[in-house]
């Protein structure tokens, strides 16, 4: 479970989240839309300790992520998380970009971290390419791939910022319907995006992010279909 | 006028020995690279951590090392520290002095390497679980030796030139000092040099086309 309670973030002056309170369970999948600036990638990079936060707490399986005595490193390896930009390590193949963190950080052994590895890779649809070069991979297989090396880690948890908004159109269906296939797999995703459609599929709880505040959150067949909040409803307008 | 007559014969019959220089110089120039390597990873370092004093000792490094002449570094190396009661071989103080110059530039050249390197390399390596030191090592190093692979060549050829300047603290067992000790003996100071000159110019060929074999080999992506 994540419990998030009461974060206030704060870059120099610009507070970008301003008390946030969110729940998320075991196999929930949650998605967190609203305008650019709201603070919602924010809000991810703070769950798995990339940024600090100013006050508040956030729990990940009882654990305080911003506690000094907290492994932040340990902890990481129950969150996975995959950015906008995919960050593929240029200077390794597919199958070695996976295999990395699993050897290092978990101290596994090559044949069983190129086995998890593959099989990862084979799940996310790339199974033809292990020993290719990012470099000759596309948007879409490259973001995959970042997907495949978040999950050799056998997270417990998996973050999604924005992973199709770098992508060209036609690749971002392929990504979304990797997502897919984990919320169906029962894993437990905060997914940050702007891709409405996806959000009303596969989530069972929405939020709405204005301003550093969560304005509002529900059931999508709500949000999408009786916005309560004012600001909610002028944005789900203007991005239809 | 031109009245020198050339006795190739003469210097020719020196080659031998000149080669033993070559392979001494060779040394000189490669351990100084492979030590300089060392040190300038750990100036990289020094400049990126949070200590101010380990950034000033860095910084001072590789502006000495950058802005004054190689031959006032090895002369430091053997007569400088002398005046301390330090005494260092004619090997080892131009073993240093090139050690430092490379360190010196390998630096900024590593540097700039890594600026080149998007900060989300090392983020995503942290999301994953990996420690700083251990994303540093596994995949920003690998990503800046590529990019400086160009300058640290350069730099190798330099270090192997730089041991010409060896004969100031009596190197006499490199190529150039050999050169020298062999003219004073000979008097042959045209052919002597010019022999040497062919012999540098394949040295640092070899270790230029031996470069572009080995990135093409290292670097596929």
């Amino acid at each position: 479970m994540i419990e998030i309670q009461n974060v206030h973030k704060s870059f120099g002056q610009l507070e970008v989240l301003k008390g946030i309170d969110l729940t998320v369970s075991k196999g929930e999948v949650v998605t967190v839309i609203g305008g650019s600036g709201s603070g919602k990638s924010t809000l991810l990079t703070c769950i798995n300790g990339l940024e600090p936060i100013n006050s508040g707490k956030i729990l990940v399986d009882g654990v305080e992520v911003h506690a000094k005595s907290t492994n932040v490193n340990a902890l990481r390896q129950k969150i996975g998380i995959v950015f906008q930009q995919w960050n593929a390590f240029p200077h390794l193949t597919v199958i070695e970009n996976v295999i990395l963190a699993p050897r290092k950080v978990l101290g596994m052994g090559k044949a069983e971290a190129e086995a998890i590895a593959e099989k990862q890779l084979r799940h996310v649809g790339l199974g033809d390419k292990l020993t290719t070069y990012p470099s000759r991979l596309s948007g879409g297989q490259q973001q995959r791939m970042a997907i495949a090396r978040a999950l050799a880690m056998s997270p417990d948890y998996m973050l999604f910022d924005e992973v199709t908004s770098a992508l060209d159109p036609q690749l971002v269906g392929e990504v979304l319907e990797t997502l897919k296939m984990l919320a169906e797999e029962g894993m437990t995703m905060i997914c940050v995006t702007h891709e409405m459609g996806f959000a009303r599929d596969v989530s069972n709880r929405v939020a709405y992010f204005h301003k550093g505040i969560m304005a509002e959150i529900g059931a999508p067949a709500q949000l999408f279909g009786d916005p309560q909040h004012p600001e909610t409803r002028s944005f789900l307008a203007s991005v239809r | 006028m031109f009245d020198y007559t050339f006795q190739w014969n003469q210097a020719l019959a020196r080659l031998p020995r000149m080669l033993d220089g070559a392979v001494v110089t060779l040394e000189v120039a490669v351990l100084s690279m492979l030590i300089g390597i060392v040190f300038a990873m750990i100036l990289t370092l020094m400049r990126l951590s949070d200590s101010r004093p380990l950034k000033a000792i860095a910084a001072t490094w590789i502006e000495i090392a950058r802005n004054t002449p190689a031959l006032l570094q090895i002369y430091m190396a053997h007569f400088g520290v002398a005046s301390f009661g330090i005494h260092f071989s004619p090997f080892t103080s131009l073993l240093i002095g090139i050690t430092f110059n490379n360190a010196g530039y390998l630096a900024e050249n590593f540097r700039g390497a890594l600026k080149a390197i998007p900060d989300t390399q090392a983020r995503a390596g942290r999301s994953l679980g990996m420690s700083s030191l251990q994303s540093f090592r596994y995949i920003i190093v690998p990503q800046m030796l590529r990019i400086s692979f160009l300058p640290m060549t350069n730099q190798m050829v330099w270090a192997v030139l730089m041991t010409s300047l060896g004969v100031t603290v009596g190197m006499n067992t490199d190529l150039y000092g050999v050169t020298q000790d062999l003219n004073a003996l000979t008097f042959r100071t045209f052919e002597l040099f010019a022999i040497a000159a062919v012999i540098f110019y394949i040295i640092t060929k070899i270790i230029t086309l031996g470069a572009r074999l080995i990135a093409s080999r290292l670097f596929r992506y």
